[in-house]
C-alpha cells in the first residue's frame, strides 16, 4: 500500500491511497484542523465523487473507530521499545485509602519516581490526568517508571 | 464635522456592507463586486453621495491593503514560496505573460501611456486567491488532482506581486527615466534585503511579536505591520509589499495564532478599501470603460483557461481536470483593485473605472464559471476514456 502525499499551498496537505478493491481515497488535512475524506471518481480519477467534512473532534473519533491504537496499547508498545522502562495498569481497589482522594494527595511522583500517564475508568481513558484528578474504586491507573518505582506505586495504591 | 454625523454615516455604510455581504453569500457570490458598487453609489456623482466619512475611508483603505497583504504573507512560509518557485516557475511565467499582456496591449492601443500599460498588466494578470480558494472549498474540489496546480499558480502570482508592486510604485513616484531607474533599483534592493531577512531570520522576527496573550499578540503584529508598511512606503517599496514580507517572515505558531485574530480586522478594512476605491472612481466614466473591460474579460477568460490547461497537463491531469483548472482561475478581485488603486488616476483617468468594471464582471462570473464549465469537463473526460478504450 502506497500513500501519496501532496502539498496544497495555503490550504494544507492531502494524502491519497488506492484500496485493494481499486477505490481511491484521500484525506485533506486543512490548516484549521478540519479534515475532509474524499472518494475519487472511478470514471474521472482527477475528480472526487464524494466529500465528507469532519471537525477535528469528529476526525479523532473516526480515527479511533478505524483502529488507531488506544493509549494503553500504545503504552504496551512503548514498554517493548524501551528497555528499563516499566508500564503497569494498577487497579485502585475498593476500600484503599486513595479512593476519593486526588492525584496530588498521593504524591506518586515524589514518593516513587514514577509518573501517572493515564487513568482508565469504565473503558474511558483520561490521558495525563491533572493533579486535581480524584481516584475512584476500580480505576485503572497507568504508571510509567522503573520496575521498582512501578511496584512502589502498586503498593501505595493498593495498600495505602 | 460633528462626531454624531460621522458615526451615523459610518455606521450606515458599514452596516449596509454587512447586508450586502450577506446577500452575496446567499447567492454564492464574492462580496467584492457589491462593495465596489456600494462605493460607486456613495461617491460623488453616484446615487447617494456621502461626504462625511471620506477621511476615515481613506485611512481605512490604506489599513485594508496592509492587512490584505499581511494575511496573504501569513498563509505561506518562506520555504513553501521558494519550493513552489523552483517547481512551477515556467507555469508562473506563462501565467503572468499570457494574462498580463492583454491589459498592457489595451492600455497602449488606447494611448494611456507605458505606466498605465504596466499597471493594466498587473490588473489583468492576477487571479483572486481569496475568491478561488473559497470557490474550490465550496465546490468540494480541494482534493481534486488539478487543485495543487491551481493553488501553485496563485502562490506564484502572490510572489510575483512582491516584485511587481515595488517596481510599479517606484515608477509611479519617479519623474523622468533616470530617477525612475534609480527608484526601481532602490526598491528592488530593499526588497532583496527584506526577503533575505524573512528567509534567514524569520525566527527572530517571530520572537519579536510572540506573546502569551491574544491581545498583546494582536497589538504587536498589527503595530509592526503598520510600522513596516510605513517604512516601506517611505522608500517607495509600497506599504503592501512591506506587509506581505512581514507576513512571510512570521512563521510557525505565531502565524497560526495571529491569523484568526487578524482575519476579522482584515475583512472590515478590506471592505472599507473596496468602498473607498468605488468612492474615488467616477461613475460617469463607467459606461465608456465597460467596452474596454468587456474586451479584457473575454480575452482574460480565454487566457486563464489556457494557463489552467497547461498547468494541469504538466501535472499529468486528464482533459476534464484541465478544463476545471482553467475555469477555476478566472476570478479577478482584490489585487487587481489594489494595483488600480496604487496607479490611481495619476496615470490615466480611464484606468480605475476600467479596472473596476473588469473586476465587477470577473468577480461575478468567476465563481460561476467552474459550474458552467463542468459539463464541458465531463464531456472531455468521457471522450478521453473512449479514446483510451479504442486504442
Amino acid at each position: 500500500m502506497e500513500i501519496e502525499e501532496t502539498r496544497l499551498p495555503g490550504v494544507g496537505l492531502k494524502h491519497d491511497l488506492t484500496t485493494r478493491s481499486g477505490q481511491r481515497v484521500g484525506v485533506v488535512s486543512q490548516r484549521s484542523g478540519e479534515r475532509e475524506i474524499v472518494l475519487y471518481d472511478r470514471d474521472d480519477p482527477d475528480a472526487c465523487r464524494a466529500v465528507l467534512h469532519l471537525t477535528p473532534q469528529e476526525s479523532e473519533a473516526l480515527a479511533e473507530l478505524l483502529g488507531a491504537p488506544r493509549v494503553i496499547e500504545r503504552l504496551a508498545r512503548l514498554r517493548e521499545q524501551v528497555e528499563g522502562i516499566a508500564t503497569e495498569g494498577i487497579v485502585v481497589a475498593d476500600g484503599t485509602p486513595y479512593v476519593g482522594r486526588t492525584l496530588a494527595d498521593a504524591q506518586i511522583r515524589t514518593r516513587t519516581g514514577s509518573s501517572v500517564v493515564a487513568v482508565a475508568r469504565h473503558g474511558e481513558v483520561t490521558p495525563s490526568p491533572p493533579p486535581s484528578f480524584r481516584f475512584a474504586a476500580g480505576d485503572k491507573v497507568i504508571v510509567v517508571g522503573t520496575d521498582e518505582g512501578v511496584r512502589a506505586v502498586a503498593a501505595l495504591l493498593m495498600l495505602g | 464635522m460633528h462626531p454624531a454625523e460621522l458615526l451615523l454615516e459610518l455606521g450606515a455604510v458599514i452596516f449596509g456592507l454587512g447586508v450586502l455581504g450577506r446577500l452575496a453569500g446567499r447567492v454564492g457570490l464574492s462580496p467584492i463586486p457589491l462593495y465596489l458598487l456600494a462605493g460607486l453609489a456613495f461617491g460623488s456623482g453616484g446615487l447617494l453621495p456621502l461626504d462625511a466619512p471620506e477621511g476615515f475611508f481613506e485611512a481605512g483603505s490604506q489599513i485594508g491593503v496592509v492587512l490584505l497583504l499581511l494575511l496573504l504573507g501569513l498563509e505561506y512560509s518562506a520555504a513553501e514560496l521558494v519550493g513552489q518557485l523552483r517547481q512551477q516557475a515556467p507555469v508562473g511565467a506563462l501565467d503572468l505573460l499570457l494574462n498580463g499582456a492583454p491589459g498592457a496591449i489595451l492600455a497602449l492601443v488606447l494611448g494611456w501611456g507605458p505606466l498605465a500599460a504596466l499597471a493594466m498588466f498587473g490588473v489583468t494578470a492576477v487571479s483572486s486567491s481569496g475568491i478561488i480558494a473559497k470557490v474550490l472549498t465550496d465546490l468540494e474540489r480541494l482534493a481534486n488532482r488539478e487543485t495543487p496546480s491551481v493553488l501553485s499558480i496563485l502562490v506564484l502570482e502572490d510572489l510575483a506581486m512582491a516584485v511587481y508592486l515595488p517596481v510599479l510604485t517606484a515608477l509611479l513616484a519617479a519623474s523622468g527615466p533616470a530617477s525612475a531607474l534609480r527608484s526601481v533599483v532602490i526598491a528592488l534592493a530593499v526588497l532583496a534585503v527584506v526577503l533575505v531577512i524573512a528567509l534567514r531570520y524569520g525566527r527572530q522576527v517571530t520572537a519579536v511579536v510572540a506573546a502569551d496573550s491574544n491581545e498583546i499578540l494582536l497589538l504587536r503584529v498589527f503595530g509592526l505591520a503598520l510600522l513596516v508598511a510605513g517604512a516601506a512606503e517611505q522608500v517607495h517599496v509600497s506599504a503592501a509589499v512591506g506587509a506581505f514580507l512581514l507576513g512571510i517572515a512570521l512563521s510557525g505558531e505565531v502565524a497560526e495564532l495571529a491569523r484568526p485574530l487578524l482575519e476579522p480586522l482584515r475583512d472590515l478594512f478590506a471592505a472599507v478599501f473596496f468602498v473607498f476605491f468605488g468612492l474615488t472612481t467616477d461613475p460617469a466614466q463607467l459606461p465608456d470603460a465597460v467596452l474596454a473591460a468587456l474586451v479584457l474579460v473575454v480575452v482574460g477568460i480565454a487566457t486563464k483557461v489556457i494557463t489552467g490547461w497547461v498547468a494541469a497537463r504538466r501535472a499529468g491531469v486528464g482533459p476534464g481536470g484541465r478544463i476545471r483548472a482553467g475555469a477555476a482561475l478566472i476570478p479577478r478581485g482584490e489585487f487587481s483593485i489594489v494595483i488600480a488603486g496604487l496607479a490611481g488616476s495619476s496615470v490615466d483617468p480611464r484606468l480605475a473605472p476600467t479596472a473596476a468594471a473588469y473586476v465587477l464582471i470577473l468577480a461575478v462570473l468567476g465563481p460561476v464559471a467552474p459550474r458552467l464549465a463542468d459539463p464541458l469537463a465531463r464531456r472531455a473526460t468521457a471522450r478521453a476514456r473512449a479514446r483510451a478504450a479504442a486504442a
